[in-house]
């Protein structure tokens, strides 16, 4: 689904990230931790062409993220689902319009049914038609989440998906991608919420990446 | 490249899917229609000019290129005789394409409007008048004056028509100036949607960021913006058209005298030229917007 090949990144100073070799399987979970500055954002949206390596190739659906042009890159991100750290809405519109605006830009209607579902699974039923600056930083995520699997992408990208969530609702939360993984989705989330991925880890067999002086590697079984 | 034959599809093709995406700013959408409307207006009378001075330019070339009057005074029988050496001489005169003495209805035809119908022409010393039509680069005026004065006492030579020459040249320049305006006035308007365009993108940057990172191709968000400001533009241009044909309209007209301040106007099927004129600058704005959409969102990833 997604590999790095010797991956360098770096926004103009020293390279935040280096010789960044990673593999992720079709329906793998993993969990991406660092402190904080680490690269965690950085390296999600490197996956997904935000941002692209200075060195070294990203290759997203077997196809390199740089050969692809801008309309090919678009089509690739229709497959993937992205929670970002600061989810960013179209203010005017309310939360369900945003919620399935990733099927309205490809000329697609939403299943209503399938809209209401989501929206109450993930807590926000009663605030569908509320527009996205009346929410919490919270509620804010959970619409993130909501936009990001409405068109049940193959891959899924969350930056803190529960930074602002309390245990409860992160759990749910967790598993809702669970829930996808089951389906056969890849699965990658960056968090410092070590209870987050204990609770996983009884659930799915999640793999854990941690990000340590620019490299990517896999964390033992110390957790 | 066919995506342009698709955008132009959805110019009419209404998609309220697309056209929320950006929500309805007030200040840019005033100064689009604003500027559409007024650059309209003002192209309204660019054209008027341009077309009246090339009404004029034609008419007075026309006039002066081919004709001038000799006039014969003498005493009766006189008349007659120089008449026909002048024509004689005129017949053998290089750049002379053809002479004709007016008959003595014509010249009487000439004089009605000026003295009434029941004037005794009969008894009055009217003189006999000669039409030249010239050809080529024309005659020798200074040669013919001598030449006539020789052989025929009583004829003057009248070219005063050749005033109109250098007339006639201010009136084609004020053509092509008309025309210079007009494509000022277009290269204006473009600017300015561009501007404002550019402000609009920007002020929008940040759900051009997020329909980028659902997936949508850069054709698809762009196509909310060229929409909004290609309508507007028609929008305002049409109303700046008809408030300047009203204008025009409203004008005294004098067109039977022919002068140029009453002649600034439309006749006929020119009424129908200023209604291009939403239609170029709908399309100035098409073109400017898509070109700056493109170069915004070709700034991100
Ligand atoms: N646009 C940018 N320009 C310059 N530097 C940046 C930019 N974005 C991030 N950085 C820097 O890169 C480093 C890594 O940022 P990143 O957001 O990837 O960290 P992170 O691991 O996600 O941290 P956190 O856990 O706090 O979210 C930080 O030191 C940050 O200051
Ligand atoms: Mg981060």
């Amino acid at each position: 689904m997604i590999a790095f090949e010797n991956v360098a990144y770096s926004y103009g100073g020293g390279e935040l990230l280096s010789g960044v070799d990673l593999t992720l399987q079709p329906g793998s979970f993993h969990f991406l931790t660092g402190p904080s500055g680490a690269g965690k954002s950085t390296l999600l949206k490197l996956c997904y062409g935000e941002l692209l390596s200075t060195k070294g190739r990203v290759v997203l659906f077997d196809r390199d993220i740089r050969g692809v042009g801008r309309d090919g890159l678009a089509r690739m991100r229709r497959r993937v689902g992205v929670v970002q750290q600061d989810c960013q809405f179209l203010d005017h519109l309310s939360v369900a319009a945003n919620v399935t605006l990733p099927l309205s830009v490809t000329g697609r209607e939403g299943d209503p049914q399938d809209l209401s579902d989501l929206l109450g699974w993930v807590g926000l039923t009663h605030l569908a038609g509320a527009r996205p600056p009346q929410l919490s930083g919270g509620e804010r995520q959970r619409a993130a989440l909501a936009r990001a699997v409405i068109t049940s992408p193959d891959v899924m990208l969350a930056d803190e998906p529960t930074g602002n969530l309390d245990w409860e609702m992160s759990l749910r939360l967790l598993t809702l991608l669970v829930e996808l993984n089951r389906m056969g989705k890849t699965i990658l989330i960056a968090t410092h919420d070590m209870n987050l991925i204990r609770a996983a880890k009884t659930q799915v067999a999640a793999r854990v990446l941690r990000i340590k002086g620019g490299r990517v590697e896999l964390a033992g079984a110390e957790l | 490249m066919s995506g342009l034959g698709t955008a132009l599809r959805d110019l009419v093709r209404p998609d309220p899917g697309a056209d929320r995406l950006v929500p309805p700013t007030g200040m840019g959408s005033w100064l689009t229609v604003f500027t559409a409307g007024v650059m309209a207006f003002l192209a309204v009378f660019a054209l008027a000019l341009s077309l009246a001075s090339g009404r004029l330019a034609d008419r007075w070339a026309d006039a002066l290129a081919r004709t001038s009057t000799i006039r014969i005074s003498a005493e009766g029988a006189q008349v007659a005789a120089q008449t026909e050496a002048v024509l004689a001489l005129l017949a053998t005169t290089p750049g002379v394409a053809s002479a004709r003495a007016l008959s003595e209805t014509e010249e009487r035809a000439l004089l009605v409007p000026w003295f009434g119908s029941d004037l005794p022409l009969e008894d009055l010393p009217i003189p006999q008048l000669i039409e030249v039509t010239e050809e080529g680069s024309g005659y020798d005026a200074e040669g013919l004056r001598l030449r006539l004065e020789a052989e025929a006492p009583g004829a003057v030579l009248d070219d005063h028509a050749r005033w109109r020459q250098p007339l006639a040249e201010a009136a084609s320049r004020l053509r092509f100036l008309g025309w210079g305006a007009l494509l000022l006035i277009l290269a204006t308007t473009g600017a300015i949607i561009t501007l404002a365009a550019n402000a609009s993108l920007s002020a929008n940057e940040s759900i051009l960021k997020v329909l980028r990172q659902i997936g949508a191709q850069d054709a698809y968000i762009a196509r909310a913006f060229v929409r909004r400001f290609t309508l507007r533009t028609l929008g305002g241009a049409a109303t700046g058209v008809v408030c300047g044909l009203i204008a025009v309209w409203i004008l005294p007209s004098g067109d039977t005298t022919g002068g140029f301040l009453t002649g600034l106007g439309f006749s006929g099927s020119s009424w129908l030229l200023p209604w291009l004129l939403p239609v170029l600058c709908a399309i100035v704005a098409f073109v400017a917007t898509r070109a700056a959409a493109f170069r915004k969102l070709a700034e991100m990833t």
